[in-house]
């Protein structure tokens, strides 16, 4: 029940910060084969906001993802994190991937410590006692020496969740987490997730392609272009925090969600009559023989 | 919050739901005892040994011999032969004489072979130089090396080591090869965004990820290794210098003594290939403990 108190490690440092786009383009394949994924991409993720991007999918915004988290660089335009430009991966920015990435070979806890313990950067005690502390929170205690495949997928993300957070980032990736999920585990997660940005209000980038769940979290609702991709439009979702299920049911949150949905349907129409997605998968595969 | 905590009929709920339950106390080997498995085990074997007594001493009973399985001896004669055998030293150097070439032949290969894996694997240039011939020796079935290896090495036991080197040292690459490839992408980026280093990534995603296919390739090499260390025993001979082993006793029982302990011969290969792979299995379990749980 009172799983949501503050925990010092964590509440303290509420992230102030500022992410931003400047026109960032980005395309693959060469001459005939060229296609553009992204172009004149601009957006700014206020601090202390969820900002949750949706598009059609296949429309790039794993290709997005992957820029801001210095996995992929722009051909050009700029990613710049409180006006310094990111130029690789580093645990300012965390990413929580599609369906699970924990490690299978590390038990909860070891994927929990995992980074704090890579780079050395804080005491063991430190970083056992806050990984403790984090585990509880997401409801994990007794969970600690499973490994991820005894875990249940809701468990699974919680622990992703918060081998995140032990890392302090400043701007928290969600690339599509719950994707994968059932309906049920889905929904609880979505009000977890909620409750614990609602605490620390840490800057968030979260891409969905599920419109009520992005009105659900967010504070500003990024709807993406067809491909090549830029922002179509931004709505304020002015719900008021905290969050709960019923506002979806408000007249408010219906007229959003005609909206958004409106332009999607528009996007994924566009996007119907185009080939698929196979270029980020070759893309992926292309990268693991660097 | 608290709903969330409870976590409700997810896809793998039921491991975890198991946990809560007191397990009872039962040791590895009755429940081994006890398992269907087991016993289905134990009736097809007796099953077989008694078709095989039958085939072979129809032309006695009847005077009609099955055909093939008729000319081989029973299995009485066969125990018979081993139990005369099984007090003979020469039998048991021959069994220490093969496993310790498989032994050796395997850990080289190992040792060699999974670090070479890892470099192509990780590594473009070393990958695009040493692919190719690589790939050009590979289908070379080891029994073809055995002539130029006796050419090469100084003394048979060397040409021996090297031909069995050579049987799991192909298969043991590739699988360490396909398995560092097939590593999700996602593990290296969250530890790159933790700030690993090449080091960490390659000691702590990349050979961790890896291990599921080191322990895939070692059991299929070490089953390959006691096939061509046999051929090897058997072309080599029993000489001063090398030679001897389970190949060359079932040679020496084929030229020189009965069928039955040409069988003793085979029987006993089986059982230690049987103990061979165990041992592998063993290891990979201990050294994974998470894919016991898969």
């Amino acid at each position: 029940m009172n799983t949501n108190t503050a925990i010092s490690g964590t509440s303290g440092d509420r992230s102030q910060a500022t992410l931003e786009l400047k026109n960032v383009n980005r395309g693959f394949g060469d001459d005939w084969s060229r296609e553009e994924i992204i172009t004149d991409f601009s957006l700014t993720v206020h601090p202390n906001e969820l900002t949750v991007i949706v598009g059609p999918s296949g429309c790039g915004k794993s290709t997005l993802v992957n820029l801001v988290a210095g996995f992929d660089k722009p051909d050009s335009g700029e990613i710049l994190l409180d006006d310094k430009p990111i130029t690789g991966p580093g645990h300012d920015r965390m990413v929580v991937f599609q369906e699970t990435a924990l490690m299978p070979w590390q038990t909860t806890r070891a994927n929990v410590v995992f980074g704090p313990k890579l780079r050395g950067d804080r005491s063991n005690a430190d970083i056992e006692a806050e990984a403790d502390q984090l585990l509880d929170k997401v409801g994990l205690s007794d969970f600690k020496d499973k490994y991820p495949i005894q875990l249940s997928g809701g468990m699974q993300r919680r622990a992703e969740l918060a081998r995140a957070m032990i890392n302090h980032p400043l701007v928290m990736i969600m690339d599509e987490p719950f994707r994968g999920l059932d309906a049920m585990s889905r929904e609880l997660m979505q009000e977890f997730f909620v409750r614990l940005f609602e605490e620390n209000r840490r800057t968030n980038l979260f891409v969905t392609s599920e419109i009520e769940e992005a009105i659900f979290l967010a504070d500003r609702v990024v709807v993406l272009s067809n491909r090549p991709t830029s922002v179509r439009q931004i709505i304020d979702i002015k719900l008021p925090r905290p969050r709960d299920f019923h506002m979806l049911s408000s007249t408010e949150a219906y007229e959003y969600k005609r909206e958004a949905m409106e332009l999607l349907h528009e996007e994924a129409l566009k996007s119907f009559k185009r080939k698929g997605d196979q270029s980020e998968l070759v893309e992926a595969f292309d990268k693991r023989s660097e | 919050m608290s709903e969330a905590a409870q976590d409700t009929g997810t896809a793998h709920g039921s491991h975890s739901s198991g946990e809560t339950t007191a397990p009872k106390k039962r040791s590895k080997l009755s429940k081994a005892l006890t398992s269907d498995t087991f016993w289905r085990g134990i009736v097809s074997l007796i099953g077989f040994v008694v078709f095989w007594e039958v085939c072979s001493q129809m032309k006695n009973w009847t005077g009609v011999e099955v055909p093939w399985i008729g000319k081989v001896p029973p299995p009485t004669e066969v125990v018979a032969a081993w139990s005369e055998i099984f007090w003979y030293k020469g039998y048991w150097e021959s069994w220490y004489l093969s496993t310790a070439r498989v032994f050796a032949g395997f850990l080289m290969a190992m040792i060699v072979g999974i670090p070479f894996g890892l470099c192509l694997a990780v590594n473009k240039y070393f990958y695009d130089i040493f692919f190719p011939p690589f790939e050009i020796l590979r289908p070379i079935p080891p029994l073809a090396w055995v002539p130029a290896s006796i050419v090469f090495w100084p003394t048979t036991e060397m040409s021996i080591a090297f031909v069995t080197f050579l049987g799991a040292f192909f298969t043991i690459v590739i699988n360490v090869l396909g398995g560092a490839r097939t590593i999700d992408i996602r593990y290296l980026r969250v530890a790159q965004s933790m700030g690993a280093t090449q080091w960490d990534l390659f000691w702590k995603i990349i050979l961790p990820g890896t291990l599921p296919s080191i322990f895939t390739g070692a059991a299929v090499g070490m089953g390959i290794t006691w096939e061509v260390v046999l051929a090897g025993e058997m072309l080599s001979g029993g000489g001063q210098q090398g030679g001897g082993g389970l190949g060359f006793f079932i040679w020496s029982s084929y030229m020189g003594g009965t069928v039955a302990q040409v069988i003793v011969g085979m029987i006993s290969i089986g059982i230690a290939g049987y103990l061979s792979s165990t041992f592998i299995r063993y290891l990979g379990s201990i050294s994974m403990p998470w894919r016991k749980l898969f």
